[in-house]
């Protein structure tokens, strides 16, 4: 086996395979992939077949529900994942200017990654903030009432991080 | 980075909010935390479910139906295992408020699920929160090995004899796992796609065993509902629409933000006392009222409450508690355009005619809204959202063509507007080439 993976996840995993009821392992399958991911940075064939493995289920049901969820990829995205929401509240709130901005001022396209491999970008749907819009998403840090201004001191924070 | 609260705030389900690390079960405990569980296992469980049913209560994740009716629908003798499913897929456009239930007072959601595992003999829970949600996962864990020490989790709670699991699920980015069935088919590892109904959940839900699906405000409210009583709480709303909900308002008003607000609060109050009104100088134009699924509302229209059967009477619905306001700046056909793309996006693929909708939708009101097309597309807009509603597998269907349909239906007047200054600004564009 040459997939190996940090101690943190595979105790996430131990965690969540030990979640369900005899013989409900495949429940798992999803936090499982979702997990490896947060690692890995993508979905590697081999790791389709470790988590069926574990999971005891055919690697053909866990393919099948990576192509069906939003966050599940088989393309890796940048170190740091923007998402800049442009649904409803967030439109009325300058959402679609804010992500016109994004691409404009990191010369990115939609699921697009920087030449480094440092920063990608996506519009994404509601992600619960639309009281505080327009929202963004670096990975899974919210940030709340973001002006374009704001979006690049944001920028420079992550290229200041590496 | 959150909004501050308003004074016309009724704090029940939010009154530990603000409270110095409300998020920890020593804090919890110092403000009454479990102490409603401990009430729910004197009473016993008929008793519990006749309370929630007194409580008016009715759920908070979309389709208002009422919670203690939905509680005394589930075969609680059965001999199959019982579960518990929390439903913190939080995603309908317009709505954040679970996320701010979990951050601040996980104790009084993990609470209420355990209210609901006694009530129904259940062993087992699961908390399924949106991928997006992430930093929330810490959060209910910690709380949850919390509860787990506190014995209010885990074998023999409280030395009743009853033991009960509780476990934090993750999803992976699909609106459409909010839908109850998708929900428990993603819980089970499959694709977030709808299950036939019936067999209903309550009968056969997770692993096709008897299910108390509900929101997380849900059973937060039941938390404070057992331990205050049900008239504590019915009271702040109309008869069929008990206690307060959390109201979340956005678009433009001056203090968009989450309030807690009684049900008996009209939309007038909410926009101008306690989201500030709107900004100087500006008008209303629309109000969405119940997240991006609800039927849009005209102003005239607006002197509405916004309990759920004031909502229903006037032609849309409560939701999920989203309560979008767009004013005179807005551009309708944009919004209608951002809507349906959701929608579109969102569609799990399983019956044609949600899929092949919101397919054609989208692309007529892309045309609409960079000005090209006719009136006749407008009208085929109309024609196709209404062809749409009641014919699809699953309810998300019905949110993409009902607020569609009542924005081509009351704001044709602007769809003329858009494309006629369009086709304006062309024809001048064309002269100017000729010359
Ligand atoms: C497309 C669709 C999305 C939904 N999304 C959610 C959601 O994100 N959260 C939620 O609690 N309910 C959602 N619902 C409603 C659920 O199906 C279900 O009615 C609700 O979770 C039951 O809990 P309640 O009775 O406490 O409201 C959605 C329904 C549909 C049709
Ligand atoms: S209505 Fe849409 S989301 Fe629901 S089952 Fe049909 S295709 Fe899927
Ligand atoms: S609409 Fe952007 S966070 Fe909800």
């Amino acid at each position: 086996m040459s997939l190996s993976l940090s101690a943190t996840t595979e105790a996430r995993w131990q965690k969540i395979l030990d979640a369900y009821p005899e013989g409900r392992k495949r429940s798992a399958v999803i936090p499982m992939l979702i997990f490896a991911q947060d690692e890995t940075g993508i979905i590697t064939r081999e790791l389709m077949e470790e988590i069926a493995r574990r999971a005891e289920v055919e690697y053909l049901q866990v393919e099948e529900v990576v192509g069906f969820y939003s966050m599940l990829r088989k393309q890796p995205l940048g170190k740091y994942h923007v998402q800049v929401c442009t649904n409803i509240s967030c439109m009325l709130a300058g959402g679609m200017e804010l992500w016109q901005h994004a691409c404009q001022s990191l010369h990115l396209g939609n699921k697009q990654t920087s030449k480094d491999g440092l920063i990608s970008i996506e519009e994404v749907e509601c992600m619960g903030a639309c009281s505080w819009a327009p929202a963004i998403e670096v990975n899974y840090d919210f940030h709340h009432h973001v002006t374009p201004a704001r979006f690049d001191e944001i920028i420079a924070e992550i290229k200041g991080k590496g | 980075m959150f909004n501050q609260p308003s004074p016309h705030e009724v704090k029940i389900l939010t009154r530990r909010f603000g409270v110095e690390n409300s998020f920890r079960i020593d804090v919890s405990l110092a403000h009454q935390g479990y102490e409603g569980l401990k009430k729910a296992i004197a009473m016993g469980a008929d008793a519990v479910i006749n309370e929630v049913k007194a409580s008016a209560l009715r759920g908070r994740g979309g389709a208002g139906f009422p919670t203690g009716m939905k509680w005394s629908f589930i075969p609680r003798t059965s001999p199959k295992p019982k579960y518990i499913v929390c439903n913190a897929d939080e995603s309908e456009p317009g709505t954040c408020k679970d996320r701010l239930l979990i951050q601040n007072d996980p104790h009084s959601l993990i609470e209420g699920i355990a209210i609901a595992g006694f009530t129904m003999n259940s062993n087992k829970g699961y908390i399924y929160v949106r991928g997006e949600y992430r930093y929330l996962i810490s959060i209910l864990e910690t709380a949850i090995a919390e509860a787990y020490q506190h014995n209010f989790l885990g074998k023999n709670i409280q030395g009743t004899g009853w033991d009960f699991d509780l476990h934090v699920h993750s999803g992976a980015g699909a609106y459409e796992c909010g839908e109850e069935s998708a929900l428990l088919n993603s819980l089970e590892g499959k694709r977030g796609t709808p299950r036939l109904k019936p067999p209903f959940p309550a009968t056969h839900g997770l692993y096709q065993s008897p299910t108390l699906l509900n929101n997380v405000e849900s059973f937060c409210a039941v938390t404070h509902i057992i331990r205050d009583g049900a008239a504590e709480f019915a009271k702040h709303g109309p008869e069929k629409s008990g206690g307060t909900r959390l109201m979340c308002i956005s678009g433009h008003v001056q203090r968009p933000g989450v309030y807690e607000l009684p049900l008996s609060t009209t939309l007038p109050f909410l926009i101008n006392e306690v989201a500030g009104g709107l900004r100087p100088g500006r008008t209303l134009k629309a109000v969405q009222p119940g997240g991006s699924s609800s039927p849009i509302l005209l102003p005239e229209e607006c002197n509405v409450g916004l309990d759920f059967d004031s909502l229903a009477k006037a032609g849309t619905m409560a939701g999920s508690g989203g309560i979008v306001v767009l004013d005179d700046t807005a551009d309708i056909v944009s919004y209608a355009l951002r809507i349906i793309r959701f929608y579109q996006h969102e569609s799990c693929g399983w019956c044609i005619p949600c899929r092949e909708g919101t397919t054609w939708l989208k692309k007529i009101l892309e045309r609409l809204d960079r000005g090209e097309g006719s009136m006749k597309d407008v009208d085929l807009v109309g024609e196709l959202a209404k062809n749409m509603f009641g014919r699809t597998f699953c309810a998300l269907g019905d949110a993409a063509a009902w607020p569609t349909g009542s924005i081509v239906k009351k704001f044709r007047g602007e769809f003329e507007t858009k494309l006629a200054t369009y086709q304006a600004r062309e024809i001048s564009a064309e002269l100017v080439t000729i010359g």
